[in-house]
């Protein structure tokens, strides 16, 4: 079977670079990848931690983009920036998937 | 007998003492049979006397009759009895005592009323009691004469006075009736009235003497009355559907009947409930108020399952399914073959259906997604820098005129790039955050891959694209008009364009031996910009081999056309080393630029170091040359405001502007290293930046100060200075190494003034409505004007 969305084999291994890429940055707690409903795909963090992120951020991210929705029926939640004195979480939504990155900006001073 | 009443008063009185006591009603007590009451209220004494008078009368009345006199303190009772019945007693025959008090005369036929009073019941007690006292004496006295009779022997003593009675006589029965008027209550009471003078009876009118001899209060009563309906509102009404016949048929019998059982059937009927203690309350209860109170779930565990179908699947899954049945159908221990055929199938569903599913993590979107994250975590990392690249002015620039800084913003680098150097960069016309670096070597021992990785401020730890070439990247640069298109020249002489615009660096053209290339490293490349005018997209290359080319993008292919063949310059070699053979060969070609006013002339830099400015109309000659350099010439630009104005920058540590029209150098800086580039700012025309071996920075304001420059920053140590580029829009300048790393620098302020600050303030009025670019280019007629009249003097 092929696949339209498919991307070649270099490309995949582009974006697991990227990945790693990015949970090594600096100041960068963790990257998950969940689908919609919370259920993760991939995850650096812990499984404890893993889980109750992602089961709130799943959440949240539904309540955001129906919100949005609601506001203007045309428009559509594309990214999510949740800043806290801790840290800031990243929430990037698709339709098939969550991306969501953990970053403590104050580490790296 | 003759019982006859007597009526009327018998006074016994004169009216004159009127007594009641005295007076004797005849008209109650009647005489009739053998009772006689006396009057209760009469005397004792006197009513003896009374009753002797009366005795004697009654003698005198009925001759026949005894009378025997019963007497208790208050009444006597005189019982006449006739004489006649007395022989009978002689008979064996018992003889009932109602017949013995019964007058014989059965002829008399009137009213005899018995006084029912507490004296009856004497009245047959007496003559018995007196019958025993008298039966014992004989019956002993026969008993001991004759031993054989059983019987005890009855023999009746008569009393004197007995009235022999006749057997007829005694049969004779006597009715006796009881009337309803009380013999004791005086009817006729009469009374003198003193008023009348005459008696009248007391009370006037009728006498109610009416006597009850029995009551019985009864139990029923009538449905219409009174008490029925009070009843039936105290106790409840009987069900009258239960017995509507009874009540139609039958009257006060059945009616009583359903009151009396209405009590019983209208409780076990209507009321049910507790019929002692019960009370029936209502109150109202406190209303809570409404509350939503959220929970978060775990979320249930979830399965994804997706699958194609097309037609040989269903085929496929209806053949297995009819050699299951099959196999059912021939034998009974089947189903676990068939049950795993199924799974099987299912398990190889379940595997196929896994591919998508990790194919999201790998897809276009979550290469997008993780294309911006990854920015975002660079910008919080880097939250500084970004804030000094937007908003820093270094306020120190206020206090020393003609000075500046450089600010050092972010490295760019990728490991990748190993130790290969930066050839070339070039900002994209389109995006003013994005370039692109040519990496490769100058060194021809140390030749390898090259790479084309593009950048962005954006994102600064990583290359947005890289593009991997067989030979290292010499020159990039991009389409003005099509900011996707980018030609890239290699050192082994080839050039390619690529089309970046999909996300990646897509080679879309690329030389080869058969179109023809350079024999030497493309040193430089430049998109022919002649606007929209011809639908082929060409560039322009320069070699060392000596040659100009125009390479056409055709369909499938790419067209090389060498404009120019850089023949050497004779005339130089002639006088200095006319003893030399002259070279044959053609001269090694650098750099070039092209005028952006005169489009058909351009400038080419040769590594013998000389300029020569070229024609596209007319081929294989120069028509100037320029004694510029002594060494290789590194960079030729064109001012990007004024048309005649040019730059250069060589080997020989030099930097040269000139005029193409007087072909002289106007100036030149010495600047004590080798010059890898110089480059124009795009905001001023009298800035330019130099860079050099040693690593330093060297930024010009010729407006400001023509001989020196405004800064001379050392930006890396120990390595040599490349490339240089400024931004279109942002005061940022990049530059390139020889190590791999692209260093970006901000102005400060002194170094990007745009004209000076004393003419600002003079022309700034005047030439208000004057556009940027009339406003550098005369800025730079200035500049001219002002060196002119300095080399006149």
């Amino acid at each position: 079977m092929t696949y339209p969305d498919a991307v070649e084999s270099s490309t995949i291994a582009e974006m697991e670079e990227t990945i790693a890429r990015i949970s090594s940055h600096k100041g960068v707690e963790g990257v998950m990848i969940m689908d919609r409903r919370g259920a993760i795909i991939q995850s650096t963090l812990d499984e404890e931690q893993t889980s109750t992120h992602a089961m709130i951020l799943s959440e949240l991210t539904t309540k955001v983009s129906s919100i949005v929705g609601m506001l203007n029926q045309d428009d559509e939640l594309t990214f999510l920036r949740i800043r806290s004195k801790q840290r800031e979480i990243m929430i990037s939504p698709d339709n098939d998937f969550l991306l969501v990155v953990l970053q403590n900006p104050k580490s790296i001073e | 007998m003759g019982g006859s009443t007597m009526n009327g008063m018998l006074s016994l009185t004169t009216p004159s003492f009127f007594l009641p006591e005295m007076m004797v009603d005849f008209n109650s007590s009647v005489i009739g049979g053998d009772e006689w009451t006396r009057p209760r209220r009469t005397a004792p004494h006197r009513s003896r006397q009374l009753s002797n008078k009366f005795k004697i009368f009654l003698r005198k009345l009925f001759p026949q009759l005894q009378f025997v006199r019963h007497s208790n303190s208050k009444s006597s009772l005189y019982i006449m009895q006739s004489s006649k019945s007395v022989p009978s007693l002689k008979l064996n025959k018992p003889r009932r005592l109602e017949d013995a008090t019964k007058p014989p005369d059965s002829d008399l036929k009137s009213r005899q009323e018995v006084d029912v009073s507490e004296s009856c019941p004497q009245k047959p007690s007496e003559p018995n009691l007196t019958l025993q006292k008298k039966k014992k004496k004989p019956r002993d006295a026969e008993y001991q004469s004759s031993v054989q009779v059983q019987e005890p022997v009855r023999r009746v003593i008569k009393p004197e006075n007995q009235l022999d009675l006749t057997e007829d006589e005694l049969e004779e029965k006597i009715t006796r009736i009881l009337t309803g008027d009380d013999p004791n209550k005086p009817k006729n009471v009469c009374k003198f009235s003193f008023k009348d003078r005459c008696f009248k009876p007391d009370p006037p009118g009728q006498v109610d003497n009416m006597a009850v001899h029995f009551s019985l209060e009864g139990s029923s009563m009538h449905v219409d009355s009174d008490e029925c309906k009070k009843y039936v509102d105290r106790v409840g009404r009987p069900r009258e559907q239960e017995e509507p016949d009874l009540k139609i048929t039958t009257d006060g019998q059945s009616i009583a009947t359903t009151i009396s059982a209405s009590p019983t059937t209208s409780t076990s009927m209507e009321n049910t409930k507790n019929q002692f203690n019960f009370s029936e309350r209502a109150s109202q209860t406190f209303n809570y108020p409404l509350k939503s109170s959220g929970v978060n779930t775990e979320p249930p565990p979830m399965t994804e399952y997706q699958d194609g179908v097309s037609q040989w699947i269903i085929y496929d899954s209806y053949k297995s399914d009819f050699l299951v049945n099959q196999s059912m159908d021939k034998q009974e221990g089947g189903p676990r073959i068939s049950l795993e055929v199924n799974l099987s199938s299912v398990f190889e569903a379940k595997h196929e259906s896994n591919d998508p599913k990790a194919n999201t993590i790998h897809s276009k979107s979550m290469e997008h997604s993780l294309k911006i994250l990854e920015r975002l975590v660079n910008q919080n990392a880097e939250d500084e820098i970004y804030h000094d690249y937007k908003y820093f002015e270094d306020k120190a620039d206020e206090f020393r005129k003609g000075e500046g800084t450089l600010l050092p913003l972010w490295r760019f680098a990728t490991n990748k790039t190993g130790r290969k150097q930066v050839t070339s960069l070039c900002w994209n016309p389109l995006y003013n955050d994005m370039f692109v670096v040519g990496y490769g070597s100058y060194d021809f021992m140390r030749q390898g891959t090259g790479m084309v990785c593009c950048f962005t401020l954006k994102n600064t730890s990583h290359p947005e694209y890289v593009i991997n070439t067989e030979s290292g990247v010499m020159c990039v640069d991009f389409h003005p008009h099509h900011p996707s298109l980018l030609a890239v020249g290699f050192y082994d002489g080839m050039v390619s364009a690529y089309d970046i615009s999909r996300g990646k660096g897509k080679l879309i053209y690329s030389s080869s031996l058969r179109s023809g290339k350079h024999s030497d490293p493309v040193w430089q490349v430049h998109w022919h910009d002649n606007g929209c005018l011809s639908k082929e997209y060409n560039f322009y290359s320069i070699s060392t081999d000596g040659k100009v080319a125009n390479w056409t993008m055709v369909k499938n292919h790419i067209k090389m056309e060498p404009i120019m063949h850089l023949k050497l310059s004779n005339h130089r070699t002639i006088m200095e080393d006319s003893d030399e053979p002259a070279f044959t060969g053609l001269a090694g070609g650098c750099c070039f630029d092209f005028n952006k006013k005169l489009e058909d002339l351009y400038l080419v830099g040769t590594e013998e170091g000389s300029i020569h400015e070229c024609s596209k109309a007319y081929r294989g000659q120069y028509i100037k040359t320029y004694d510029s350099h002594h060494m290789r010439v590194h960079r030729i630009r064109w001012n990007p405001f004024h048309r005649d104005i040019f730059i250069s920058c060589s080997e020989d540590w030099t930097v040269k502007i000139w005029d193409h029209k007087s072909s002289k150098c106007i100036l030149h800086f010495d600047l004590g290293n080798a010059v890898g580039d110089v480059c124009w700012s795009p905001f001023s025309s009298t800035v330019f930046a130099a860079v050099t071996t040693d690593g330093k920075v060297h930024l010009f304001d010729l407006s400001q100060n023509v001989r020196e420059p405004l800064c001379a920053q050392k930006v890396v140590k120990r390595a040599r200075l490349t490339t240089a580029s400024f931004n279109m829009k942002d005061f940022i300048l990049i530059v390139g190494d020889d190590r791999g790393v692209v260093h970006s620098l901000k102005l400060s302020p002194n170094l990007r003034k745009l004209c000076d600050t004393d003419e600002t303030k003079k022309e700034g009025e005047e030439e208000e409505k004057v556009d940027g670019d009339t406003f550098q280019h005369s800025k730079m007629m200035r500049l001219l004007a002002l060196l002119g009249a300095d080399k006149n003097r």
